[in-house]
């Protein structure tokens, strides 16, 4: 907010100096108006810039994407070639696969988080809450190559010889469920990636979830208690509904990282580009694994622009999750000071 | 009725009330274990496969070709220091202006809340999009992969992470502290660089170290920025090899020797990492 200075009023020289004992400070420090609108207007590029960022990256992907835009129009996103040999591309498979794997990764992570945030909030003693935050904040800091090295030498196998084997062994004659289950357990596949995505992203939201949990107002939890009511019942009456637009904020934080995550998927989704069934073990592809694999060997004329419209897809989607949450989070936090 | 009828019934409504939220805390306990499962497992797995490849090798040998019996991680350990460093040193003071931008001229205006807003949504922005957009931009035009591309792709992810906190370290100093710098006549430039800067000086510097630790792992924007490198160079129009994109290219191959120090490479990364995000914190929690 704009302030006036007192120091406007008086003789230049002077200005603050006089009440103040001792000598009369540097007059430099008084009078600089140039100096004060470089910081200014630096400061306001700097802005632009962030902004312009973004339309660069938008501009890019669509003049990048241009010639396969053009040739395959909006049936890219609904036809399943993706035939580098013969220049067909589409883009379905892909988009396919990185939707089914972040929805995996959020029907596993968001019960955890959940979980993982009431524990922080109401029961864990309070010499344990700082600890616990910081493991579960550190674990949001590992970097997704480390998870997706992980994923593919130590979690994989073990997920095909404890979990895929059983359930095909189980399910396998099942009608819908047995589809769901065919194919190689090898531990590599939508599932896998399902997995390991889900494991990325509960630190996201179970942290965010913690914060949210911590604005409903200690008075109205205490009131409840004071009814008599259960801690899960002060969480699910009472807090539950008060935070719900950002539990919801959260998730899709959350829904957005899973969707954007790059390397962790790449490692163990198997990276195949023709699906032609819904098994969750056979390998496939997903948008950012897709890109990642084949965009530097790419040939400029239909492969690169069909993986920048890809690209483009990804970012349209992620950019519509991300601004949804955010929306969300600052209404709730506006609605904070209303409320209380 | 009877007043027995009640109390029993009352007394059932009272123990399932009970029973649900025992299950429902022993859930939540459950999922709380479950996550910090996952850190140790990972961690675990991580020192255990990375430290048995450890040896001076990998700090003074480069990246070895397939089934060769030595070799080290050198280049790949070089490249990625320059590169995240050189990164951050570019994007910070952008970051910064930025922040200072948001917090203390943009509150009420339009362009304040509008960047504030894409602000927060390329702080979550698929990585490769920001790569595939340097490819554009730089990689396309000068028609050949270099270390300078890789360095301007990880700066644009820098710049959101140090946007964030300077803004939000800035927001958390008190107006009186402004306002008695305004009394004594100082310029409002000078207010912000000696008063306000100054007193959220560690959470800044938070900001930087969290967004350092951020960029020494990622990978995907490297793959088609900075590309990869067998040989040692120090030119930066060169295609350069980095830790996260070696890791990448060697844990995928089936070669033995190329994925042991693959493992070191996810050890020295996560040990760094780690290491860069406990550091932020302790700054951070000393002067708060």
């Amino acid at each position: 907010m704009p302030v006036t200075l007192p120091a406007q009023n008086v003789p230049p020289e002077r200005a603050a100096a006089q009440p103040l004992s001792g000598g009369a400070p540097p007059s430099h420090t008084q009078r600089s108006p140039w100096a004060d609108k470089a910081f200014a207007f630096a400061a306001q590029s700097a802005a632009w810039l962030t902004l312009a960022l973004l339309a660069g990256i938008l501009a890019s992907l669509v003049f990048g994407a241009w010639p396969a835009i053009r040739e395959f129009g909006i049936g890219f996103l609904f036809s399943t070639d993706w035939d580098p040999v013969e220049d067909k591309y589409g883009g379905l498979v892909m988009i396919y696969g990185t939707l089914m794997s972040a929805a995996i990764a959020l029907i596993i992570a968001v019960p955890v988080s959940f979980g993982i945030a009431l524990f922080l909030t109401e029961l864990a003693p309070n010499w344990l809450r700082r600890p616990l935050g910081v493991a579960i904040e550190l674990l949001a800091a590992v970097p997704s190559i480390v998870y997706g090295m992980w994923g593919l030498l130590v979690f994989g196998p073990i997920l095909a010889t404890y979990v895929q084997q059983p359930l095909q062994s189980a399910f396998g004659d099942v009608p819908f469920l047995g589809t769901l289950f065919s194919g190689p357990p090898v531990g590599i596949g939508l599932l896998s990636a399902g997995i390991i995505l889900a494991i990325m992203v509960i630190p996201f939201i179970a942290s965010v979830m913690r914060d949210v949990f911590e604005t409903t107002p200690p008075l109205l939890k205490e009131s409840a208690y004071g009814l008599g009511s259960t801690t899960w019942e002060v969480v699910s009456k009472v807090v539950l509904p008060y935070t719900k637009t950002g539990v919801v904020g959260a998730i899709m934080l959350g829904l957005g990282r899973a969707l954007g995550e790059t390397m962790a998927v790449t490692f163990v989704i198997g990276n195949f580009s023709q699906v032609d069934s819904l098994s969750l073990f056979e390998a496939a592809n997903s948008i950012t694994a897709a890109i990642a694999n084949e965009f530097a060997e790419a040939d400029t004329k239909l492969h690169q622009p069909a993986l920048m419209y890809l690209g483009l897809v990804l970012f349209f989607i992620t950019f519509c999750v991300l601004a949804l949450s955010k929306l969300l989070l600052m209404r709730m936090k506006r609605g904070e000071g209303t409320r209380t | 009725m009877s007043l027995f009828a009640l109390d029993a019934g009352r007394l059932k409504l009272h123990r399932r009330r009970k029973a649900v939220n025992a299950v429902a805390l022993t859930l939540s306990l459950a999922a709380m274990a479950f996550g910090l499962f996952w850190l140790a497992w990972i961690l675990f797995e991580t020192i255990r496969l990375g430290i048995g490849g450890m040896a001076l090798s990998v700090f003074t040998e480069m990246t070895p070709p397939p089934q060769a019996d030595s070799g080290g991680l050198a280049n790949a350990i070089y490249g990625s220091l320059v590169m995240v460093l050189l990164a951050t040193a570019l994007g910070t003071p952008i970051g910064i202006l930025c922040g200072i931008y948001l917090a203390e001229y943009g509150k009420q205006t339009w362009l304040g809340s509008v960047t504030g807003f894409i602000n927060d949504i390329l702080l979550s922005a698929p990585s490769i999009v920001i790569g595939l957009f340097i490819y554009a931009v730089v990689v396309a035009q000068v028609r050949s992969f270099s270390g300078w591309a890789g360095i301007l792709a990880l700066a644009l992810i820098v710049i959101p992470v140090v946007v964030r906190t300077t803004e939000n370290m800035l927001s958390l100093i008190p107006n009186a502290l402004r306002e008695a710098a305004y009394a004594l006549g100082s310029p409002k430039w000078k207010v912000i660089s000696s008063v306000t800067l100054r007193a959220a000086r560690a959470g800044v510097i938070t900001g930087v170290l969290l967004a350092l630790a951020r960029i020494a792992g990622e990978t995907a924007p490297l793959l088609f920025t900075a590309l990869n490198n067998q040989f040692f160079t120090s030119n930066l129009g060169e295609p350069m090899a980095s830790l996260p994109v070696t890791i990448f290219k060697y844990a995928m191959s089936p070669y033995e020797n190329w994925r042991e120090l693959a493992w070191v490479g996810v050890f020295l990364i996560t040990l760094g990492v780690l290491g860069l995000n406990i550091l932020a914190r302790v700054l951070f929690r000393k002067k708060h």
